[in-house]
């Protein structure tokens, strides 16, 4: 059985992590930012990556990581949820690091995850921000993958997470990865919905100077690896956000005092709150279960992740959405942060598949089928 | 001297080598297992236990269960077990533990709860029940209790009673142990909405009760109520199911089997379900492991709750999954079960006895208020009875 509770290191690392964000990334200040310089702070990310060692965590030592687990991971995305934290931890950190990683050993692939580990050099894969682990890629046509190089003209694709942050893009083609300069690709910023992640249509011309990574089979299955890395600790992200979003009500409706009573202790209120605190509950049990069973390979794996991932974006939603409306006109202003949430809630339940794509998983793994058509 | 799981599993061989499953009378056997502190091990030495750690049980029991030992059956008594047991041993004079513990734990006396009352059961300190001293210090109650399980089978009850109507209701309370065969004391079965009757209706009518036989101070009951109720909710959701171990189980076999029944609307509704049963799952492990690492955790109060939920939706699924069948069910004979056998009959029978899970033992408004106000630290409802006579109450 995998272990659901959270270790000495990993509180310490909580602790270690949550004090950087109190100081430095206060969601109350966030709204203002957002409109000002943008929404990444790049000291902030190198205080967390570098300083606190948190990029770095799923990466061996010998080559330049912490060598800690997805666990450790999954604590840091916790506390980056609580606080909408506006960086590219999820894509660089976690997915574009897993696919490295999983690619096996090269010396290119190599140079690159130790970069990606201190932060000196941040990367995202080059896929919609929706793809489930498996499914179809863009950059690749529907064709059988073959080892010849791409004579195909550029691709684009849309909705990528963090890539006007990111130093390499991990392009996914028919003849296998690429990791090409973020440089020598066109990107256009796009109007996300979540303001806290950055999206952009990418293209890349199919003469951009690249390295190739692996071939293609090696190639799809480290994509694999890095969306279900992805899908198993987003999960962890939105049950930071969830917590975080339940606290607010939960101490906005004791402060706040209507009919000469705190709000919080009219009942219609209360048990809307002690609902939320049932789905937090199981959310943590479900994340830490993904997030253990990634940790260590276990073959539970994909059905842990695609458990955590079904359950988990529901109450990420659910709880921002009861959080603006507990807050009453105040969640409905753009200065009070529960906005935010909301966005990254509802962003992050189409992020690496929906709910409904990882119940079809399921329904795979443990032979429920679907009637027959 | 802390004793350590190496001396439990020495006394376990002592007791199975002196008293050999094989050819020893049950209560024989449960009563040298009592006898030898391996009863409860957390309880104290003479009363069955031995001052252990809590955690240490599980050592006896997996050596006993691999001996094939004979148990003492925890549901049929978990009254006994889970609500009279500790509170005796928290509130009960020396000779009241020495009285009942034994008997109780081997399951040769059955207990029931007489707590509930027709018109006090969330608001359980409103009870009516009345204890009244007679000159010879006996108790004489009369009042109706209700929602009584095991209350045919049992010997002995534990009972709240009012003792002064004068006083705010939480305050005029007092803790009995009732002889269930005393005169007065009148069992009639409760017949459910599935037919049977798991309950009874239990009516009092100048029971008299001795003195001996009160648990803690005159007017002090509600305090050791508490007690047994917190017992209550602790004793559910802590053991462990495999995947697909609870209702789910047979939906998702039914769904496998019956291939012609399958539709995509009840595909779709029944991979929430499995999600929403594995989360569960996963959540009474987290708290299994948290109880295990010596930290209760506030999710004991959501298992109750969510398994509550789970079983009645996954009942309701499985009615409408079976189509035809699901407009039969398989026996309205009037039964009185010692056991709640919710794998052993009809999706139909699940689907109504599951009605239950959100009522007994505290409803799941009541729990949400528990969690509301316990957990997230919301604040009570206003509440003006605090302090007026419980004769003066509306009711």
């Amino acid at each position: 059985m995998t272990d659901l509770l959270y270790s000495e290191a990993e509180t310490d690392l909580r602790a270690a992590v949550r004090a950087l964000l109190a100081d430095r990334a206060d969601p109350a200040a966030l709204p203002a930012r957002l409109e000002g310089t943008g929404p990444h702070d790049a000291e902030l990310w190198h205080a967390l990556a570098g300083g606190i060692g948190a990029a770095g965590l799923l990466v061996p030592e010998k080559l330049g990581g912490q060598g800690a687990t997805h666990r450790e991971a999954a604590v840091v995305l916790e506390e980056l949820g609580r606080a909408v934290a506006p960086l590219p931890y999820l894509t660089s950190s976690v997915v574009a690091t897993q696919t490295l990683l999983a690619l096996g050993p090269s010396d290119e692939a190599a140079e690159l995850l130790a970069d990606l580990a201190s932060g000196r050099r941040t990367a995202v894969l080059a896929v919609p921000l929706t793809t489930a682990p498996d499914a179809p890629l863009p950059t690749e046509p529907p064709t059988a993958p073959t080892d010849t190089p791409a004579t195909a003209p550029g691709v684009t694709v849309t909705a990528v997470a963090d890539a006007v942050l990111a130093d390499v893009l991990l392009v996914p083609r028919p003849d296998g990865l690429h990791a090409v300069d973020a440089a020598e690709a066109a990107l256009r910023p796009l109007t996300p919905l979540d303001l806290t992640r950055p999206l952009a249509a990418v293209t890349v011309p199919a003469n951009a100077p690249g390295t190739r990574l692996a071939d293609a089979g090696t190639s799809r299955a480290a994509v694999r690896s890095g969306l279900v890395a992805g899908a198993g600790l987003l999960a962890s992200e939105q049950l930071g956000l969830a917590e975080w979003c339940l606290e607010e009500a939960v101490r906005h409706t004791r402060a706040r005092h209507q009919f000469n009573r705190p709000i919080g202790s009219f009942q219609a209120l209360k048990h809307r709150m002690a609902e939320l605190w049932l789905e937090v509950a199981g959310a943590r049990a479900a994340a830490r279960n993904a997030a253990d069973a990634l940790a260590t390979g276990s073959p539970d794996a994909p059905l842990a992740v695609a458990v955590a991932q079904a359950y988990c974006s529901r109450v990420a939603v659910h709880a921002a959405e009861e959080c603006v409306q507990l807050h009453g006109g105040i969640g409905m202003t753009w200065e009070h942060p529960a906005h935010l949430y909301l966005k990254r809630a509802k962003a992050d339940q189409l992020a690496y598949g929906a709910a409904g794509h990882h119940q079809d998983t399921i329904a795979g793994l443990v032979d429920l089928p679907a009637p027959a058509p | 001297m802390t004793v350590t799981a190496a001396d439990l599993r020495e006394r376990v061989r002592d007791l199975l080598a002196a008293h050999p499953p094989a050819t020893t009378d049950r209560a024989a056997f449960l009563n040298a297992r009592f006898d030898a502190g391996l009863a409860w091990v957390h309880y104290p030495e003479g009363l069955g236990g031995l001052g252990a750690d809590p955690a240490l049980q599980a050592v006896v029991d997996a050596g006993l269960a691999a001996a094939d030992a004979p148990d003492n059956d925890p549901r049929r008594i978990g009254i006994g077990l889970g609500m009279a047991a500790p509170t005796i041993l928290a509130y009960g004079t020396e000779e009241q533990k020495r009285r009942f513990l034994r008997p109780l734990w081997t399951g040769e006396e059955v207990w029931c709860q007489l707590f509930s009352e027709p018109g006090a059961g969330s608001d359980l300190a409103a009870l009516g029940t009345r204890a009244v001293r007679d000159a010879d210090g006996t108790w004489v109650v009369d009042g109706q209790k209700v929602w009584t399980s095991s209350a045919h089978l049992a010997r002995w009850a534990i009972l709240i009673a009012r003792t002064d109507p004068d006083a705010p209701k939480h305050r005029g309370i007092t803790y009995f142990l009732c002889d269930m065969t005393d005169p007065g004391v009148e069992v009639r079965p409760l017949r459910q909405i599935t037919g049977e009757a798991e309950f009874n209706e239990v009516f009092l009518t100048g029971v008299r009760i001795p003195d001996s036989h009160r648990l803690g101070e005159v007017g002090d009951g509600w305090a050791v109520a508490r007690t047994t109720l917190m017992n209550e909710r602790v004793a559910i959701g802590g053991a462990r199911i495999p995947r697909e171990g609870g209702m789910i189980g047979r939906a998702a076999h039914t769904w496998r089997t019956r291939p012609e029944l399958r539709t995509h609307d009840l595909h779709r509704r029944l991979l929430d379900l499995w999600v929403d049963a594995e989360v569960a799952r996963l959540t009474g492990e987290r708290l299994r492991q948290q109880l295990a690492a010596g930290g209760p955790g506030p999710e004991g109060s959501a298992m109750k709750l969510a398994f509550a939920r789970l079983n009645q939706r996954i009942s309701g699924l499985e009615v409408e999954l079976l189509a035809d069948e699901g407009l039969l069910y398989d026996d309205w004979t009037m039964r009185r079960p010692e056991l709640v056998n919710f794998t052993g009959r009809d999706a139909g029978y699940r689907y109504l006895r599951s009605k239950g899970n959100s009522i007994e033992g505290g409803t799941s408004e009541v729990l949400l208020n528990i969690v509301a106000e316990r957990v997230l630290g919301l604040p009570a409802e206003p509440r003006d009875d605090k302090d007026v006579p419980w004769k003066d109450l509306a009711r």
